[in-house]
């Protein structure tokens, strides 16, 4: 068991006032005190970005990586030693610009991780530009004239790339947040958390109103989450109502449960008695 | 009569078994006693085109590849055209006649000898596939080399499965018989009985002597994706995956790989990844992620043509200065060349050792002929290198005040408590940081953080000291002294012993780590030398260049070769007698 008062770490917070982050980092919090795990047995991982800094404001072990690593860093992590819990935050620029071709890898993989991507559709630390979910027209420093590609749609692709957890939710709801942070670590599989964080800063479009009119939560609609073909619709809903909640979560072996002949975690095992005898033989 | 001492072409086109076949009859040899070294040549395609594999089989030891071919075992007559040229005068050519026509003039005007097999019709009446069409040949040329079949026989029951076996045994025997029939005493080769055969001698390549160092050293994260020449290293771990009871993972690019072994080797695994110049530059970054981190993981960059994709199953020596300077920012690092099978064995056990002890990243620098060529060995001593794991703690429950990943220390070296030990927050940071590893941005902080990594590498240069980080063959006073790395070691002692014959005393200075660079040895060495020249596989000389850097001594010559193809010995003992 942990308390709130033993994740508190001395560094100090850079995040505007006001930034989605502050809500995301409590709604974590409060989801490792109610989740219960030991503290030693959870990593958090993070990329490079405003939400990076995530690991420096919650105590417990963590991995601060490079720009767009998130995934598969958490992926050596948790294959080296399932008996963690993995948990890992990377933003829109993160996940879905520079790191994009690991998400669908992933996602296909099913490790027992989760990912949770701080979604502000913009690029916050280098002080406003566009990124993939940015909305077409949306204006930054780097598209003066408005973004001409049309966004991407993360969940819908998760959902093709044979996701087993997907879910959406909004810095602006923590206790919400927190109950689909809960749920998606519990997953034994592969978990998307996209989450609408607004950037105060910076994206001028997508702010908290814009948020707070639009979203409604699936529970609520009567979604039910098993039913693929539902989640998809629901993943390409975009406009006056946006849906956050889980969207989708299905059992399946996870990658590690393939690897039967492992016999429990590589790492930390004994080392020292290797025989590489047979296969010399067969050398000779 | 030539005995015992003979080197094999077999060539054909891409598909029909010639890698293979060099292998099979390598180590049939192997079994007879001989020393053998095998190395192919092959273009970037599956089908068509021209391969080729030399066997070099001498009851000495055989360092490397000769210049010149006693015996070409054609599969078709491109195979013919391409080498006739390198048979010595005398040697012989296995071919289908049948099938291949040989027009007046063609074979020019050396008194070569024509061992016509019919491959294809034996293979027909057996009611086989083409592919066995190799296996005739070869039981033809070892006909020709007056050698017992069984030697053969042996070898293809190991290797196949039983049905696949029979049925090549039987075109070996077909093609046996053939030659022997028609061909008995016509060829001035033959490969006799040893006095000692093998003495468990194992017939290793590169790639597999990383491999099993890594397994010896407990590798137990193994991440990679496909690139000649390391490939087979893939390909190697992931057939003992599950023997060796390991995770090895194919990940969707080079940037994934190394992130996962990072993240495995904070997890506490010991954790490999191998590429080419193509995947080591989208690794980069990581290496450097690696430094910062102090991830001990091992990175194998087997080298091929550049730059870009250049020649992508071709040799080069031409990333050394890439491994050395790769990624931003200054962090302490290893770089390690293995010369031979052997040295890829052993060393590969260090790199773990090192990587772990000095928590930095260690590269094993190797290349397409050192990786893919077979080399003879003796069996691998197996208790030589032992395991060291450094200040690492691996009980439950961490004791004491608080965990710091990133202590500030007086060797550098911060001690290293695993993710999931009771009692400590294991914390590290791609970003500038603490102690704690905590993101810190303060000029204090980074000097002091900076300083602490870097303090790390007195203490590996202070080990290094009881280790051969250069080593020396040849005699100790030489007319010629030759510095080189890496792969290029087997054809200079070659060389050595061509030039020793004509009575210029050579001796070779061999660099095995070049990161952190061995001056002081260096320096000594080519300050008692009368004249030196290096030798490489590259167009700049980037070992010369590195000297030049850290001992102030200019070589006096530089014997470079960048076409994609290793030195032979002949022509290199030619070279270095025009720079002697």
């Amino acid at each position: 068991m942990v308390t709130m008062e033993e994740l508190k770490t001395p560094a100090e917070i850079t995040w505007c006032p006001g930034c989605g982050n502050f809500g995301m980092l409590t709604a974590f919090k409060k989801a490792l005190v109610e989740l219960g795990i030991p503290r030693e047995n959870v990593v958090m991982v993070s990329g490079i970005g405003c939400h990076g800094k995530m690991v420096n404001h919650v105590n417990i072990n963590g991995f601060h990586g490079l720009h767009g690593r998130v995934i598969p860093l958490a992926s050596g992590i948790k294959l080296a030693n399932p008996e963690l819990t993995v948990v890992g935050f990377s933003g829109d620029g993160d996940c879905y610009e520079e790191g994009w071709e690991h998400l669908s890898h992933g996602l296909r993989r099913n490790l027992d991780i989760t990912v949770i991507v701080h979604d502000n559709m913009v690029f916050g630390l280098t002080t406003g530009q566009t990124t993939a979910t940015s909305q077409k027209g949306f204006k930054s420093k780097s598209t003066p004239f408005g973004a001409i590609p049309l966004q991407l749609n993360p969940l819908a692709v998760a959902l093709t790339s044979h996701a087993t957890f997907v879910a959406r939710g909004f810095a602006g709801d923590m206790a919400h947040l927190q109950r689909i942070m809960v749920e998606a670590i519990r997953h034994r599989g592969f978990s998307l958390v996209d989450v609408f964080q607004p950037c105060v800063t910076f994206n001028y479009l997508n702010t908290w109103d814009f948020y707070r009119k639009r979203v409604y939560k699936l529970e609520e609609a009567g979604h039910d989450p098993t039913d693929w073909a539902k989640a998809l619709e629901k993943a390409m809903e975009w406009g006056d109502r946006i849906p956050i909640g889980i969207l989708y979560k299905e059992e399946r072996p996870t990658y590690q449960d393939e690897l039967v002949h492992l016999g429990g975690p590589v790492a930390g095992r004994e080392i020292g008695e290797v025989d590489i005898g047979p296969l010399m033989k067969a050398m000779t | 009569m030539k005995l015992n001492s003979i080197s094999v072409l077999i060539g054909g086109e891409a598909g029909a078994g010639i890698s293979r076949s060099g292998y099979l009859f390598g180590k049939a040899c192997l079994r007879g006693g001989f020393h053998v070294f095998g190395a192919n040549d092959y273009g970037s395609l599956i089908r068509g085109g021209h391969n080729f594999f030399v066997v070099r089989v001498e009851a000495d030891e055989a360092y490397s590849q000769g210049d010149t071919v006693d015996l070409v075992v054609a599969l078709n007559k491109d195979t013919i055209l391409r080498h006739r040229t390198e048979l010595v005068p005398g040697g012989g050519i296995v071919y289908d006649g049948e099938q291949v026509r040989l027009e007046e003039g063609e074979l020019g005007g050396s008194d070569l000898k024509l061992f016509s097999v019919p491959f294809r019709s034996i293979v027909k009446s057996m009611g086989a596939q083409e592919i066995v069409e190799n296996t005739v040949a070869l039981g033809a040329a070892l006909a020709l080399l007056g050698c017992d079949l069984e030697i053969l026989n042996v070898v293809l029951r190991d290797t196949f499965s039983e049905k696949v076996a029979e049925t090549n045994i039987r075109a070996a025997k077909a093609g046996y018989d053939h030659a022997k029939a028609n061909y008995e005493g016509q060829f001035q080769y033959a490969l006799g009985k040893l006095p000692s055969p093998g003495n468990g001698r194992i017939f290793v390549s590169g790639n597999e002597a990383v491999g099993m160092g890594a397994l010896k050293a407990g590798c137990r994260f193994y991440a990679a994706y496909p690139m000649t020449p390391v490939t087979g290293l893939l390909h190697f771990m992931a057939s003992n995956e599950r023997d060796y009871k390991m995770i090895v993972l194919q990940a969707e690019n080079e940037i994934a790989c190394i992130n996962m072994v990072t993240g495995a080797a904070f997890a506490g695994a010991r954790a490999m990844t191998a590429t080419s110049g193509g995947g080591f530059c989208l690794m980069v970054e990581c290496l450097g992620m690696a430094g910062m981190t102090e991830s001990p993981i091992v990175v194998v960059l087997g080298q091929r043509s550049g730059p870009s994709t250049g020649l992508p199953t071709y040799t080069a020596q031409g990333d050394l200065r890439f491994a050395m300077h790769a990624s931003q920012g200054e962090f302490p690092r290893m770089v390690v060349a293995p010369g031979d099978a052997e040295e890829c064995f052993y060393e590969t056990i260090r790199a773990f050792n090192f990587a772990e002890k000095y928590q930095m990243p260690v590269m094993i620098l190797t290349d397409k002929y050192l990786a893919e060529s077979q080399y003879t060995v003796e069996p691998f001593d197996v208790d030589l290198v032992k395991i060291e794991r450094g200040d690492l703690f691996q009980g439950r429950e961490y004791q004491g005040s608080e965990y710091k990943r990133h202590l500030l220390t007086e060797s550098g070296i911060s001690p290293r408590v695993l993710p999931g030990t009771g009692n400590a927050v294991v914390r590290t940071n791609a970003d500038e940081h603490d102690e704690r590893g905590l993101t810190a941005e303060d000029p204090q902080m980074t000097t002091s953080m900076m300083d602490k990594r870097l303090r790390k590498l007195k203490a590996l240069k202070e080990e290094l000291q009881t280790f051969e980080t250069v080593k020396v063959y040849g005699p100790k006073r030489a007319d010629l002294t030759i510095v080189s790395w890496g792969s290029t070691k087997g054809p200079i002692r070659e060389a050595m012993r061509i030039l020793e014959k004509e009575g210029l005393k050579a001796n070779l200075i061999q660099v095995l780590y070049l990161c952190p660079f061995p001056a002081e040895q260096i320096t000594q060495y080519l300050k008692s030398a009368k004249k030196t020249v290096v030798v490489e596989n590259n167009a700049t000389s980037q070992l010369a260049g590195l000297i030049r850097q850290h001992t102030l001594m200019d070589v006096d010559a530089k014997v470079l070769k960048y076409d994609g193809r290793p030195f032979d010995p002949g022509f290199l003992a030619g070279r270095l007698r025009e720079v002697a």
